[in-house]
C-alpha cells in the first residue's frame, strides 16, 4: 500500500466519521419531529430527506458546485467565516455528506421513534421530567437499536460515496481524495494492482460492518406494544 | 399489481420491435460509429459530427471524457469504431497491443492550452508568481494531456513548488473548465477549444513551455465504413477550417 493511498483511507474514515457526527446532532431532533408531529407539513419534509435517495449524485454535486462557489451567498458566507472555500476542501465534502446521507440517519431513527410509546413518555413527564430529560432518559434509550442502525449505515453509507465528491472535491490529496475516488483513478491509469487492494479493502470493511449491525439487531431485538 | 405485470408483458413485444426497429440504418448501406472522443474535442466534434452527416448516410454517436478513461475503456474492448485522443500515446499504445488498426492513425488536430479566468483583468506570468488567488485549476496530468502540459508550463516558469497547495484537479478539461466556469477556481489552465468567444482574461503559453498537444485519431474497428469516411472527413479543408474557428492548429 503507498503512502497517498494509505492517506485516501485515512481521510475517508475521518469523512465518515464526521457526517455520523454531524447528522447524529442534525438528525435526532428532525426524526424526532418527524416520528411525532401530524402536521400537514410532513409529507414534504419526508420527501426533501428521501431526495438523497433517488437524485444522481450528479444532481446534487451540480447544485452544490452553485452553492460553493465564492460568489454565491453560501460560499461566500463560509468564505469569510473559516477563510477556506466549501469546494475542494474537506469541510465541503461534509457538508455534502450530510446531504447525501441524510436519509440513512433519518429514516431508521425516525422509525424507532415512531415506536417508543406515549405512555413512558407521559410517565416521564408525571414524574416532572422536562421534555428534553424524558427525551434522553426514556426515548432514546428505548431507541437504541435505531441510533445504532441509523449511525452504521450512515457511516458505511459515507465510505462509500463518490459521485459528489467526484464533482466537488477536486482530487486533492490528504484533503478530498477519498478511497472511492483513488480508485476510480487507479482503475482510469491501469494501475489494477493499487486498485485491488483499496477495493478490498472497502468490501471487507463493509461488510464486517453491515454483519455486526445485523447481529446487533438480532441480538436485541426491542420488543414494540 | 399482477395484472400490470400481465398487461405490460402483452406489449412488450410490441415495445422490443419498435425499439428494434429504432437501431435500424434507414437506408440501405448506412452505419452508425461510435466515436470516443477526448474532452478537450467535443464540442468541435459535435460540429464535425453534424457537418458530416449532413453530406453522409452514415451516423456518428460520440461518447467523450478523458483520454486516459477513454483509453483504460478501450483495452477492455469498448463498443467504439474510432477514438480521438487528445494525445499521440494511448493511440499508438492501443495499435501497438492490437486493440486499434494497424496503420490508421494519424494527428487530427493540434491543441493549444490556455490560461484562463472569467472575472480576472489579466492573466499570466506574473499573475502565476503573484499568487493572489484561491484555487488554479488543471486536468488531472496521468489522465489528460491537457493536464500534463498544464504541468510543464507551470514547471517551466519555476513555479511548481508556488502552485502546488493551490492546484485543483478536473478528472478531464470538461471539468476543469467547470471548475472555472463556475467561480470554484479563480483561474485555470483549459483548451483553446472550448473558450470560444467568452468573457475574461487569458493567456496563451509560448509554445516551447510545453509540447504540443497533438492530437491523434485511431480507427477501433476496421470493419465500420462510417468510422473511416468520418475520420477521412477529419482531414478534409472542410473539417480543417472549423478546426481553426476552434483555436486548433492545422496537424
Amino acid at each position: 500500500m503507498t503512502t497517498p493511498d494509505l492517506a485516501a483511507l485515512v481521510l475517508t474514515a475521518w469523512l465518515a466519521f464526521a457526517t455520523t457526527a454531524v447528522l447524529l446532532v442534525i438528525g435526532t431532533p428532525l426524526a424526532w419531529w418527524l416520528a411525532r408531529t401530524e402536521s400537514a407539513g410532513k409529507p414534504f419534509i419526508e420527501a426533501l430527506v428521501a431526495l438523497p435517495l433517488v437524485l444522481p449524485p450528479t444532481v446534487l454535486g451540480f447544485y452544490l458546485l452553485l452553492l460553493f462557489n465564492p460568489g454565491a451567498p453560501l460560499g461566500a458566507f463560509w468564505l469569510s467565516v473559516t477563510g477556506d472555500t466549501l469546494t475542494f476542501s474537506f469541510a465541503g465534502l461534509v457538508v455534502a455528506s450530510v446531504v447525501y446521507s441524510l436519509p440513512f440517519m433519518v429514516q431508521p431513527l425516525a422509525s424507532a421513534f415512531s415506536s417508543v410509546a406515549r405512555a413512558p413518555m407521559e410517565a416521564a413527564a408525571s414524574l416532572r421530567a422536562s421534555p428534553l430529560d424524558a427525551f434522553f432518559s426514556v426515548a432514546v434509550p428505548l431507541s437504541a437499536r435505531g441510533f445504532i442502525t441509523a449511525a452504521v449505515l450512515t457511516f458505511a453509507h459515507t465510505l462509500g460515496e463518490f459521485g459528489v465528491v467526484l464533482m466537488v472535491g477536486g482530487n486533492l490529496p490528504d484533503r478530498t481524495r477519498v478511497v472511492s475516488i483513488a480508485i476510480y483513478e487507479h482503475v482510469e491509469t491501469l494501475a489494477y494492482r493499487e486498485a485491488h487492494a483499496l477495493s478490498a479493502i472497502l468490501l471487507l470493511v463493509s461488510f464486517v460492518v453491515l454483519t455486526l449491525v445485523y447481529a446487533f439487531n438480532r441480538r436485541h431485538s426491542v420488543r414494540v406494544g | 399489481m399482477i395484472c400490470v405485470f400481465r398487461a405490460f408483458a402483452r406489449v412488450l413485444p410490441a415495445f422490443g420491435l419498435a425499439f428494434w426497429l429504432a437501431l435500424q440504418p434507414t437506408t440501405a448501406g448506412a452505419e452508425v460509429a461510435r466515436v470516443a472522443v477526448a474532452s478537450n474535442f467535443s464540442t468541435a466534434a459535435k460540429l464535425l459530427a453534424a457537418e458530416f452527416e449532413a453530406t453522409s448516410i452514415h451516423r456518428i454517436r460520440l461518447s467523450s471524457g478523458s483520454t486516459g478513461k477513454l483509453y483504460s475503456q478501450l483495452r477492455l474492448q469498448a463498443p467504439f469504431d474510432a477514438f480521438l485522443a487528445a494525445d499521440q500515446e494511448r493511440p499508438r499504445l492501443l495499435e501497438a497491443g492490437g486493440f486499434a488498426v494497424a496503420g490508421s492513425r494519424f494527428t487530427y488536430a493540434v491543441g493549444r492550452l490556455v490560461l484562463w479566468s472569467p472575472t480576472a483583468d489579466s492573466v499570466g506570468p506574473r499573475d502565476l508568481e503573484r499568487g493572489e488567488f484561491r484555487r488554479i485549476a488543471i486536468a488531472q496530468p496521468a489522465l489528460a494531456p491537457y493536464g500534463a502540459a498544464a504541468i510543464e508550463v507551470i514547471e517551466s516558469l519555476g513555479l511548481r513548488a508556488t502552485l502546488e497547495p493551490k492546484l485543483v484537479y478536473g478528472e478531464n478539461i470538461g471539468q476543469t473548465f467547470a471548475f472555472v466556469a463556475s467561480g470554484n477556481a479563480e483561474l485555470g489552465f483549459v483548451a483553446a477549444s472550448q473558450l470560444g468567444d467568452r468573457a475574461g482574461a487569458r493567456w496563451l503559453p509560448p509554445e516551447a513551455s510545453h509540447l504540443p498537444v497533438r492530437q491523434d485519431a485511431v480507427l477501433i474497428n476496421a470493419d465500420s465504413m462510417a468510422a473511416r469516411e468520418f475520420l477521412a472527413f477529419l482531414r478534409s479543408d472542410a473539417a480543417l477550417a472549423l478546426l481553426h474557428d476552434f483555436g486548433y492548429a492545422p496537424p
